[in-house]
């Protein structure tokens, strides 16, 4: 290892790849500056920092936690017949709750008044929509359990 | 230094067995091959715009972020609706992978000590750009196709600066990690992963990143499992938006998306992006006291009876909207080419500026190249699939041009002015 790896903990080049990264996030907060909409901008550069991090994963995992521990609790038998439960729940529920993170402007009627003004109609059909989408969406989860732990109990009296 | 911090700063927190360099990998090269499509559509909408021309540019800050490509074509006119589409659709369809990807990093946001060399500070700087970054987008351009404007900036500058600051913070990180990423990939057997069930999962060996749970918890999830969760989440989030993109049955399929709205069974009921209430536009203003101005060496004015007594032409064009949706519909009126030789300007040498008679928001006047007014297809319409257009739609005359962005296909036009040099 050279002496300036060394010190550094990376060759040079990994040094002026990220100098020239940091120039041009430089020029464009200039151009960001420039444009006059580097306050609100800052705020929300900074809130897409930490949104998956400190806001949706403490939310999505003591979620998960809880459904384990509920699952966990009502179907104690077999092991396996424990986990695939907790995943024909979690699956869908994520899957609901990703939908919802997606449109909530629509599915929650946020955009309603800008919506219903720019395409004149009302976002009203969106909240049904996600119901019956997540409905579906348990529904099959349910219906595949059903038929898995008939499969299982089938193959291994 | 050992220790740090209780909770998530101790390693022992992470418990999930399935993070690993293999994963994290195989998330993180999906994600490139699907933001490269994302990041080369959405540079292309900008050309599209063709900013140079006279009134066009929406980030006129722009300096050196800002760039001319080549003249718009006009062909093929489903260009447009493509990439434009691909860039939507492909986005909404990342999320699920962007979230996977995350999630299965997220223990280095903790790792203590923050940074084990000055290499390894200057690194984690630039992940602050690239996750910011990367969510910025993504919040962005979901919030804006659903026109909840809630951020406090105008989409435009905001969307292409911050596209910067990700592609820089990508680029860095691909060169940077791309090696490593692949000798992960390569680790493990993805055919063999995919016959693996929960039972027979086990972690991946240590790895010196501190990905792999030094105290895995039992999986609860085999990884084909995950990646069939993740893969399952990106199919739904295409399947419910898709449908906006595409005209005839398939088009209901889109449940979950703002565009792929219906309005009924006549020759006016497709999707409508801007409404006249909403920009202004009154029935009485767009009356048979309406007039057309048209100006090029003189100004002349033109009635609605003027121009349906001109050569009228029919075209299936689509049009095709910067958030995402597109649709394909039949539209009759006087070729621009014609309205230019009216004004006296030879069509090839200018363009035209065309304004409209909306009064509030973006997009009340757009410039079209001298290309754009030359082809034979480029209308200012006045009838959409045999019946006149309706108010929402642009009544009484609209500008429709083969691939140009929607907000180019300028509705309730006044004037027409063939002054613009585009050379």
């Amino acid at each position: 290892m050279s002496r300036w790896a060394g010190a550094y903990g990376a060759p040079l080049w990994h040094l002026l790849v990220l100098v020239a990264c940091f120039m041009v996030a430089g020029y464009v907060a200039t151009r960001v500056v420039a444009a006059g909409i580097w306050m609100g901008f800052v705020a929300w550069f900074v809130a897409a920092i930490i949104l998956h991090d400190l806001v949706l994963f403490p939310l999505y995992s003591a979620a998960d936690t809880a459904a384990q521990a509920m699952a966990g609790r009502v179907a104690r038998p077999r092991r396996t017949r424990r986990l695939a439960a907790i995943n024909h729940l979690r699956v869908p529920a994520m899957l609901s709750g990703l939908l919802l993170l997606v449109w909530f402007p629509l599915i929650l009627g946020g955009a309603e008044r800008n919506y219903r003004w720019a395409v004149g109609l009302s976002t009203s059909p969106y909240l049904v929509r996600w119901l019956l989408i997540t409905l579906v969406l348990f529904g099959v989860s349910g219906l595949l359990y059903a038929v898995r732990r008939r499969g299982s109990r089938r193959a291994d009296p | 230094m050992r220790g740090g911090p209780p909770g998530p700063f101790r390693p022992e927190f992470w418990r999930s067995p399935l993070r690993g360099p293999w994963l994290t990998s195989v998330l993180g090269l999906v994600l490139l091959a699907g933001l490269i499509i994302v990041a080369i559509t959405g540079l292309l909408s900008y050309a599209a715009y063709e900013p140079r021309l006279p009134g066009n540019d929406t980030t006129p800050t722009k300096g050196l972020l800002g760039f001319y490509l080549f003249d718009w074509p006009t062909d093929p006119v489903w260009m447009y609706r493509l990439t434009q589409g691909a860039h939507v659709i492909v986005g909404l369809t990342l999320v699920p992978v962007l979230l996977a990807k995350l999630w299965s990093v997220i223990p280095k946001l903790f790792a203590w000590p923050p940074a084990r060399s000055i290499a390894e500070a200057v690194e984690r700087a630039s992940l602050v750009l690239l996750v910011g970054g990367a969510v910025f987008q993504f919040a962005t351009g979901i919030l804006n196709i659903q026109v909840f404007y809630v951020f406090p900036f105008s989409f435009y500058p905001a969307h292409l600066y911050g596209a910067w600051i990700f592609l820089a913070a990508l680029v860095v990180h691909v060169v940077v990690r791309l090696p490593k990423a692949i000798r992960a990939v390569r680790s493990r057997d993805l055919r063999r992963e995919l016959r693996t069930g929960v039972a027979e999962t086990r972690s991946e060996p240590p790895d010196p990143d501190g990905l792999v749970a030094v105290d895995p918890a039992a999986p609860t999830m085999s990884r084909r499992g995950l990646l069939a969760f993740v893969g399952g989440g990106s199919a739904m989030m295409f399947a419910l938006s898709a449908g906006q993109t595409v005209d005839g049955p398939l088009r209901r399929t889109a449940l979950l998306a703002p565009h792929g709205r219906e309005y009924g069974t006549g020759p006016n009921d497709f999707q409508v992006n801007k409404t006249a209430a909403s920009l202004g536009v009154t029935v009485a203003e767009t009356g048979p006291q309406w007039r057309l101005a048209v100006v090029g060496a003189g100004r002349i004015l033109l009635s609605r009876a003027d121009l349906l007594a001109m050569p009228l032409h029919t075209y299936t064009l689509p049009i095709a909207c910067v958030e995402g949706w597109s649709t394909e519909q039949t539209w009759t009126g006087v070729r621009l080419a014609d309205l230019a030789r009216l004004a006296g300007v030879r069509p090839g040498v200018a363009g035209v500026t065309a304004r409209s008679l909306q009064r509030v928001g973006y997009f009340g006047q757009a410039s079209l190249s001298a290309g754009q007014v030359a082809d034979p297809r480029s209308l200012l319409a006045l009838r959409v699939n045999g019946a006149d257009l309706s108010l929402d739609h642009g009544y009484p005359a609209r500008v429709i041009v083969p691939n140009a962005p929607g907000v180019h296909n300028t509705k309730w036009v006044r004037e027409l002015d063939f002054r613009v040099e585009t050379s």
